[in-house]
């Protein structure tokens, strides 16, 4: 099965090479292994987000077919792929010309030192190799026990609910983790013992005696009650990773809690990645460019470098392309605080002359920029540094449908519209902010859920389908209160269809 | 071993085909045929599910992008279109759904080919039609430079010093004169060729309307394109009828709109008689294909149009072709008739329904997955 090989020769000699410059620009990075495969192998590798084994499932069949059939028709090729892990793995194409190789080496450094420094990222598992690999033998021994059937459709109720998890928990630190861990266990231990219906019992009679009082009883109840079971209903308002939500409160046998854990830890690890596109494109091509135009490339090969280069930075008008974006913020800022453009003298200077040619010589650029990886996510990336000057430079608009002409048209170059817009995409990495309401709805044990809605209406279709994947797990009705069309309304699956309340 | 990725993805074959887990089939995308746009540009789809998930609605969201433009100058394509180029990266991103390619007709059709799984076809008879095709396998002693042939001619130069004694081994010097130059020259060689007639019949009647029409318009461009990947020389003709039949060119046949009853067996007719004037059976593979929404006039033309295929068309082609396109005015009778007699699944007549737009590719593989 081993279908790649770690680089040796000329390549290896290439790797010292750049590691080199990237020591010498102060990057910060993992031990780094490059290995060399065919394309067949790399475009299995991405079709399972880079990792050699993972569970069995279709899903990696579609992407492998799209990706594989991609190359066949000339339309894309990868050239490399790396991961978040320590060591960090990178995988080069066996094909890819000297340049090329030279190009991805130096931008695989750049992820790498963001993967290592960027705080979003610090609380991800580096061993993500082994543990997707367990995850892949439990799921094959499940599906050996339960049949695979049984087993794929379970997985594919998951994976529609797999977004619905909560970025604040990125900053869970080790003993939160480890105290919640226990948790799960105790938990997962009664519900084997007892049973949901001595819980549901309890449960229905409290909110029986207390409705009134729901709120103020919790901290109460979480002192003196040692049964996570009955605090968790309570507290359960505001939660916004539902897949734990569900781990602890739904009727579930073992394998499925356990498949539901499995998938939602491999969730929480690709969301950092999710949250920092932007930057993390962005670093990674600033520092291909600069190793390579100030230190790496022989003069014969400039004029290939920057074709490459700009094959890479081509703009869209569909969307923002984020290596783009990234780069050119990079570099605005690391300008920026090189001379000075930015706080309170700069920002009230009435005079557009001296705005123009503001320098103070500050050469902090390269700092800030170091500092700007370290600390931030696309979100707060953009709300801090973008500004009118950058977007009117970068050509960058926003645009929506217009139903009198059935197609998509060019809105405004407005700069705060243009920010309110990227940043409206980036709200809780590009998906519908849903929580749990009331585990408890109408004292009937619905679930009912909350779509924090931010302007932009759901997709019902998908909703629908969406609900019907939780009921399957919750196994009693579901509702979701949201906004539809400028109305408030709740929509109720039962098991049968989908009703606006 | 094969990468477990394999099952995986045999796994997605199977989804996508309908095969196995009915209820994921209605994710697959929409619109699973390559589409023709230009002459030689094609939006190839992929096939692919979404994973139902709570999103936006994406129609009213919009989005941004960077260029140039004016506001209200539309913003081609739809967002997530074209994904990144260059480098990948690990995580999650969606992949590209439908992509433009630009690519030639061989290309294309073997495509259809590998998605539709479709055989070569086996030519009946023997190849019967003499083509002249020139290649270069011998040698003259006349001819241009540029096909001056210097291994031979320095053999040449060799032979012709040692006879006259002239060759000195201890200084290994040849020099050709104009008599030794040999030059690549062309042998003609006459061909036998496969050929294969292709015969479009389709029901023109006032029941046919636009949609049905365009079905048949895409049905008709795969199979010729198969067909012309499959055989060197091909010809195609094209047969309307209403209640009597006539030979048109390709743009009257797509663009008529006739009124009036249905005589199938008068399109049989001409048919049979387009075969009998241009087309020897033993020469020719031949295809009759004919598509309508299934009237009839009458069953005494339907019993008819069964004896003329009985009696000449079905022994004198390689398959027999119907393409029954539903329509809300088609009774659908004819193929009902057609399956009594020959059965679903007889080598010699194909029977096609085809519901909508999405069934075309199903179709095609229909007719042309027996390799005949």
């Amino acid at each position: 099965m081993l279908r790649t090989k770690i680089i040796s020769g000329k390549l290896l000699e290439l790797q010292r090479e750049i590691q080199g410059y990237a020591d010498e620009f102060g990057l910060d990075y993992f031990p780094q292994v490059f290995e060399v495969c065919d394309y067949d192998t790399i475009n299995i590798l991405a079709a399972q987000g880079g990792f050699p084994i993972r569970y069995p499932h279709w899903k990696f069949g579609m992407d492998y077919d799209q990706l594989s059939k991609g190359y066949r028709f000339g339309i894309q090729k990868i050239y490399e792929m790396v991961i978040n892990t320590n060591p960090c793995y990178a995988y080069l194409l066996e094909v890819n010309n000297w340049l090329d190789q030279k190009l991805v080496m130096a931008h695989v450094y750049g992820h790498n030192d963001f993967f290592k420094n960027n705080m979003w990222f610090g609380n991800t598992n580096r061993n993500m190799m082994d543990v997707m690999a367990n995850h892949g033998t439990k799921i094959r021994r499940y599906m050996e026990k339960y049949g695979h059937d049984r087993v794929e459709l379970f997985i594919d109720k998951v994976l529609s609910l797999e977004n619905l998890i909560d970025v604040n928990n990125l900053f869970e630190t080790n003993e939160v983790i480890q105290s919640r861990r226990e948790k799960e266990k105790q938990a997962s231990i009664e519900a084997e013992n007892d049973g949901y219906v001595m819980d549901d019992r309890s449960q229905a009679l409290k909110s029986f005696m207390n409705t009134k009082k729901k709120d103020n009883d919790a901290p109460v109840e979480q002192s003196t009650g040692p049964e996570p079971m009955m605090a968790e209903q309570n507290t359960a308002k505001g939660e916004k990773d539902i897949l734990k939500f569900l781990i602890e409160n739904a009727p579930l046998e073992e394998w499925e809690a356990d498949i539901i854990g499995c998938l939602r830890e491999e969730a929480y690890y690709f969301l950092p990645q999710r949250m920092t596109k932007i930057m993390n494109e962005g670093w990674a091509s600033y520092w291909h460019s600069s190793i390579l135009t100030q230190r790496a490339l022989d003069p014969n090969e400039f004029i290939d470098f920057a074709d490459k280069h700009a094959g890479v930075m081509v703009m869209s008008k569909q969307n923002i392309n984020p290596y783009k974006v990234g780069i050119e913020l990079m570099r605005d800022i690391e300008y920026r605080w090189n001379t000075g453009r930015f706080g309170k003298d700069y920002n009230e200077c009435p005079s557009m002359h001296d705005k123009e040619n503001w320098n103070t010589n500050l050469g902090l650029g390269r700092e800030k920029i170091f500092e700007v990886r370290k600390s931030h996510n696309d979100i707060t990336f953009l709300e801090e540094f973008l500004t009118p000057e950058f977007c009117n430079r970068q050509q960058i608009f926003t645009y929506k449908y217009n139903p009198r002409s059935a197609r998509m048209e060019i809105d405004t170059r407005d700069f705060e519209a243009i920010k309110q817009k990227l940043l409206t995409q980036l709200t809780n990495f590009g998906s519908p902010l849903i929580q749990v309401e009331d585990s408890n709805y109408k004292n009937r044990k619905e679930l009912l859920l909350k779509h924090v809605h931010g302007g932009v209406d759901l997709d019902m279709q998908f909703a629908d389908a969406t609900m019907r994947n939780l009921y399957a797990i919750w196994k009693r009705p579901v509702n979701l209160a949201t906004t539809y069309e400028d109305k408030e309304v709740v929509f109720n699956f039962n098991g049968n269809e989908l009703k606006a309340l | 071993m094969d990468h477990p990725i394999k099952r995986d993805h045999s796994r997605f074959r199977k989804i996508v085909k309908g095969k196995v887990r009915e209820n994921l089939r209605k994710y697959v995308s929409q619109g699973q045929q390559i589409i023709p746009k230009g002459t030689d540009k094609f939006t190839v789809p992929m096939p692919s599910i979404d994973i139902p998930r709570f999103r936006f609605g994406d129609q009213s969201q919009g989005g941004a992008g960077q260029g140039q433009g004016e506001q209200g100058d539309p913003v081609a394509g739809e967002p997530g279109e074209n994904g990144e180029p260059g480098q990948g990266e690990a995580g999650e991103g969606e992949g590209n759904k439908e992509l433009e390619v630009e690519m030639n007709i061989d290309e294309l059709a073997k495509i259809l080919g590998d998605e539709l799984e479709l055989p070569n076809i086996e030519p009946k008879g023997k190849s019967q039609i003499a083509s002249t095709v020139d290649k270069y396998t011998s040698i003259g002693t006349v001819g241009p430079d540029s096909l001056k042939h210097l291994k031979r001619t320095y053999k040449q130069a060799l032979k012709r010093q040692m006879s006259m004694g002239i060759y000195d081994p201890s200084n290994p010097k040849v020099v050709p004169i104009r008599h030794d130059y040999r030059y690549r020259s062309a042998d003609t060689k006459i061909e036998m060729e496969n050929s294969a007639v292709v015969i479009y019949m389709m029901d023109v009647s006032g029941s046919m309307g636009e949609e049905q029409k365009e079905i048949v318009r895409t049905e008709s461009f795969w199979i010729n394109l198969w067909l012309k990947s499959q055989y060197k020389n091909i010809e195609v003709r094209y047969i309307i009828h209403d209640a009597t039949a006539k030979e048109v060119d390709e743009d009257v046949f797509f663009k008529t709109r006739e009124s009036g009853g249905t005589l199938i067996s008068s399109a049989f007719k001409l048919c049979k008689h387009i075969i009998e004037t241009d087309y020897n059976p033993d020469e020719w593979n031949i295809y009759p294909f004919h598509f309508s929404d299934g009237d009839n006039w009458s069953a005494d033309d339907t019993k008819l149009c069964l004896s003329l295929m009985d009696d000449y068309l079905l022994p004198n082609s390689n398959m027999f072709c119907y393409g029954q396109v539903e329509s809300r005015y088609g009774s659908g009778q004819f193929y009902k008739d057609l399956s009594a007699k020959y059965g679903t699944e007889s080598d010699s007549v194909i029977l096609s329904k085809i519901k909508d737009k999405d069934a075309i590719l199903d179709s095609i593989k229909d007719f042309l997955g027996k390799g005949k």
